[in-house]
């Protein structure tokens, strides 16, 4: 390209010869390389990068991806039953709707008066989910439920002035990962044990490692591996009494049949948005959130962007706006203990469309729903040699562990033999959780009907034998 | 007159909250009923739940009707001011057309419903996908490896802090070298993520070209120096010409350098991150390279290191499995711990990688290029807006992509601030200016970013707009600073938001708190002016 041919190409106008002279001219300059003077000569690439040829036809491009991703295998096409922190639930055509329209999907950070219905949007999901939880206060959304944690849990320590965490050892390995990398220098974690026999987190190691060092204790309902605790109330206590806060993990999805953490004397509330109407994306659509009671001490340790509604200057006006900045690292800089930014509020504003499309009874009832899917799910693979459900006598919510010891299968060898029959099996939990063996984490949704389950137990059967 | 040639009036609903729309009974969507066969073999397994565990009553969410709901966020976008239905110039954002063809390939199954832990054999598309931009984000940054885990510029940063602590640590060092250098001007996350990751930051000023000089460079390294984390050009766009002294100064003293490429769009094509020098960089996919900013995200941060960094970039990296396919390498090594969960927001991936093969080398460097052309040509006529002043007049180097300028003028003649200029812009039709990051660098300040998808049109009706605001204040200056008149919502009681007796995070919120809006015993407010 020169200045005088330019480039012509739909997204970049004034490439082109003509606005490219007449910009040059009304600048004053005469050719491009005169606007980079502050740019070192030697520093400046000689000539143009080694990339791949251009391919400026929408259609060729088309057809270039299109190529690449028809080699993926999609949960669409295949029967999926893995879930571990990402799901497939059914997402409603107006979830996608909403999430596509243009306005929404390449709005960035306008204001309370150019962005009034994207605040609106946000300040829904925050007043949803704070019906979900039982919290008046909840963040814009969080990059992913680890990012949420990682903010609570060091919101909790500031707030107690304590250095200690206690997170549950049922969560997934991924969150220890984020939890330990993001804790690394004001905090000192630790794992709580987990009672074999229940699956439950081990209430007297909770006890004893309750010492006035604690500033957080972490556990998720349901967990991790799915079983629900019903013992919220009693493991809230027993933080209190040792003047710790007590975060609780949820699927916001289950909470049309689980109790609110709120309710149950959870401080801090974390959880997952992306079961709420949006995609899996390959783990792209996750994204999470932060809720607590409305005191200020709690507040003023919110890392994320926080929509407050305010009146507008007629009666009956609304608006919207940031509040509180100045807790935000974007006032704070080289004072900040977290960070805030862009993160997935287009997730925020599809899980608002969600819960406002299942209302009370779409909640309670897709949740009961699932309950009963995973319960026959985990009863019939109970029943086949070589494969057991631990926890089958214990409450759990769309997921449970098998452990396939008994059919001295590896869950690698066991999910092969599935895929090759056309099904995602649940996820290994034999490197993550060593002394469960080989177990796999799998996930019933009210996608599955019963002969989607027949099918996978069917399949097992075969693949065991 | 307003940019699109007059009489704009955004939509103005007067929307109620979705919680008020609510009638007893409406659904908006059924989920799947569950089989007979599966409710008769388990009974009702909710109603066995735990006790402390169940719900006693349904949530109280709205019960709507489903073309209402639809109505409800279809009006909500309409008030809201995308950069597909307009002009957007919003410094440090690098607002740019994202191309629609990207979006509907993205959303399609074979991405959308993509689980990440798919075995690697049903993934092969993505991961080539993935490996191949891979090669290509080496080829523009002069980097060895990518990942694109982390899901924005700031957590993009963030990890460069990490491998910053990862490196010394692995050398001993950590407790010896604690101390980032950052730029006053870089965007506030170089200042903040290095802190969370225990650091202590250490902020040069500008001199009076804009920037900070060597001098300042070298008073604050030390034996203590960990690293540089900087943007350049900076949020002011302008470039530091001193970067490769800069580079070799703390590398000397034995610390990293990370390049935050968040303004990186002038330099596509033209600069590149490891011929300066650095060890490391990270660039928004989702501003440089057109994934749409999603109302403030979807995100994805493209991180890159050296060669020498390779081994604690985060798992699982993207790897070919010697056999012509791709594998996910999740040998932790000496890895830093996970950003994010999975392998990050590879729809934001799908569409820079389609965005750089639609343009190719010639046309990245068009990009950048035309990004600066366009901000020039913007600054040109800004120049001659009555009340607007280009700070750091010693400075005579054109910008590059974006300028920090000054109604301090216009204040001290008008009483309009540059608040003032920002809120009226939008009954113009075109999406309002950010002011400046903390630190307030310049008085009044009003950050303006073109980017390179404008028409010469569209750059005329945004200067139209401000000239027309000027002309105002100069005139009318209460009007200049009453405004907006003709947006979705009417000026709002600013002091509600910031006031604990009186903020609301959530309808439930909202309700027991809004009587104190106009209860006389609000507490007074100090107002907070910072800008985003």
């Amino acid at each position: 390209m020169t200045d005088e041919n330019g480039f012509i190409h739909p997204y970049v106008p004034n490439a082109a010869p003509a606005p490219r002279r007449r910009l040059l001219g009304e600048i004053g300059v005469e050719k491009v390389s005169d606007l980079y003077v502050s740019v070192p000569e030697e520093l400046q690439v000689k000539g143009l990068l080694n990339l791949p040829d251009a391919l400026p036809a929408e259609h060729d491009l088309r057809r270039h991806v299109d190529e690449m991703l028809s080699r993926n295998l999609s949960c669409r096409d295949h029967l999926n039953f893995c879930g571990a922190g990402c799901w497939q639930h059914y997402v409603p055509a107006i979830c996608d709707e909403i999430t596509g329209r243009g306005e929404f999907l390449t709005a960035y950070g306008g204001g309370t008066y150019s962005d009034h219905g994207k605040n609106q949007a946000i300040f829904e999901f925050q007043s949803l989910i704070g019906e979900l939880v039982g919290m008046e206060v909840v963040g814009t959304p969080a990059y992913d439920i680890g990012a949420a944690v990682n903010s609570a849990v060091t919101m909790a320590c500031r707030i107690t002035e304590r250095r200690g965490v206690l997170l549950s050892g049922g969560v997934s390995a991924s969150l220890r990962s984020q939890v330990r990398g993001f804790t690394k220098m004001v905090a000192d974690v630790d794992l709580i044990g987990i009672d074999p026999a229940t699956g439950l987190i081990d209430l007297d190691d909770l006890k004893a490692k309750l010492t006035g060092d604690i500033g957080a204790v972490y556990f998720e309902n349901p967990a991790f591996l799915g079983l629900i605790d019903g013992r919220g109330a009693e493991i809230a206590a027993l933080v209190h009494a040792a003047g710790a806060l007590l975060v609780v993990g949820v699927d916001p999805l289950s909470l049309g049949v689980l109790a609110a953490p709120g309710d149950y004397g959870a401080d801090i509330v974390c959880g997952e948005i992306q079961p709420l109407g949006i995609h899996m994306y390959g783990g792209g659509g996750c994204a999470g959130f932060i809720a607590s009671r409305d005191e200020e001490r709690f507040v003023a340790e919110f890392p994320m962007i926080l929509m407050s509604i305010a009146p507008g200057a007629e009666e009956g006006d609304i608006g919207f706006a940031w509040s509180t900045m100045q807790r935000t690292s974007y006032d704070k800089r080289h004072d900040s203990e977290d960070y805030a930014g862009t993160t997935q509020w287009l997730w925020g504003i599809g899980a608002a469309v969600y819960l406002s499309l299942m209302g009370p009874r779409g909640m309670e009832e897709l949740g009961r729903g699932i309950l009963q899917r995973a319960r026959y799910a985990a009863g019939r693979i109970d029943g086949l040699e070589g494969a057991g459900v631990p926890h089958l006598d214990g409450a759990f919510f769309k997921e449970f562990t098998v452990d396939f010891s008994a059919s001295g299968k590896s869950v690698g060898d066991i999910n092969a033999a599935l895929l090759a029959r056309g099904i995602f099996g649940g996820k290994d939990l034999s490197a993550d959780f060593p002394l469960l063996g080989q177990s796999a984490l799998y996930c019933v949704t009210e996608m599955h009907g019963k002969s989607d389950i027949d099918r996978l137990v069917d399949t097992l059967a075969e693949v065991l034998s | 007159m307003s940019a699109n040639g007059g009489g704009f009036h955004a939509a103005r609903w007067n929307e109620a909250l979705i919680n008020e729309l609510s009638e007893e009974g409406a659904r908006g969507i059924v989920p799947p009923a569950v089989d007979a066969e599966i409710a008769a073999a388990v009974g009702d397994v909710a109603a066995a739940l735990p006790e402390g565990a169940r719900r006693e009553a349904p949530p109280d969410l709205p019960e709507v009707t489903q073309h209402r709901v639809l109505r409800h966020f279809l009006r909500l976008s309409q008030m809201c001011m995308g950069f597909d239905v307009t002009t957007d110039m919003m410094g440090t954002c690098t607002m740019k057309y994202s191309p629609k063809a990207h979006e509907h390939m993205a959303r399609g199954a074979k991405l959308a419903d993509l689980h990440p832990l798919q075995d690697v054999g049903s993934l092969q598309g993505l991961l080539e996908l993935m490996y191949r931009f891979n090669r290509i984000m080496c080829e523009i940054s002069g980097m060895d490896e990518f990942t694109f885990q982390p899901a924005s510029g700031a957590q993009g940063i963030y990890t460069n802090a990490c491998l910053i602590r990862a490196y010394h640590e692995s050398r001993g060092d950590l407790g010896k070298r604690d101390e980032i250098i950052t730029t006053a001007a870089s965007h506030p996350a170089d200042a903040a993520t290095p802190s969370v990751a225990g650091f202590k930051v250490i902020t040069l000023m500008p001199g009076e070209m804009g920037f900070a000089g060597v001098d300042a460079l070298k008073a604050a390294i030390s034996e203590r120096t960990a690293g540089l984390m900087l943007t350049n050009p900076e949020d002011t766009g302008q470039y530091n010409p001193n970067i490769r002294q800069f580079v070799d100064l703390v590398h000397e003293a034995g610390g990293l350098c990370a390049y935050d490429q968040a303004n990186g769009n002038p330099l596509l094509g033209v600069v590149r991150a490891g011929d300066t020098g650095f060890d490391m960089c990270q660039f928004n996919l989702h501003k440089t390279f057109s994934a749409p900013h999603g109302s403030l995200g979807m995100g994805c941060a493209a991180v890159g290191v050296k060669d020498f960094l390779r081994k604690f970039l985060p798992r699982p990296i993207v790897a070919e499995d010697g056999s012509g396919g791709y594998r996910l390498d999740y040998d932790p090594g000496q890895g830093i711990d996970r950003i994010r969960a999975f392998i990050g927001n590879v729809h934001a991936v799908l569409k820079a990688y389609s965005w750089v093969m639609s343009l190719g080398a010639e046309g990245l460097r068009a990009v950048a290029e035309t990004a600066v052309l366009n901000n020039n040509y913007m600054l040109a006529k800004m120049r001659t807006v009555r009340g607007v002043t280009i700070p750091w007049p010693a400075n005579n180097y054109p910008k590059l992509e974006q300028v920090r300028y000054s109604f301090e003028q216009m204040f001290a003649e008008t009483g309009v601030t540059s608040h003032d200029v920002i809120d009226r812009m939008v009954d113009f039709g075109v999406q309002h200016c950010m002011p400046s990051h903390v630190p307030m660098l310049v008085t009044e300040p009003f950050t303006m970013e073109p980017g390179e998808s404008l028409t010469v049109a569209e750059m005329d009706q945004m200067l139209a707009a401000i000239e027309a605001i000027s002309d105002e204040a100069y005139s009318d200056a209460a009007k200049a600073q009453g405004g907006p008149y003709n947006a979705a919502t009417t000026r709002i009681d600013g002091d509600v938001p910031e006031d604990p007796d009186c903020w609301a995070f959530t309808y439930r919120g909202y309700l027991r708190k809004k009587a104190m809006w106009t209860s006389e015993n609000r507490r007074k407010i100090e107002r907070h002016e910072g800008g985003y």
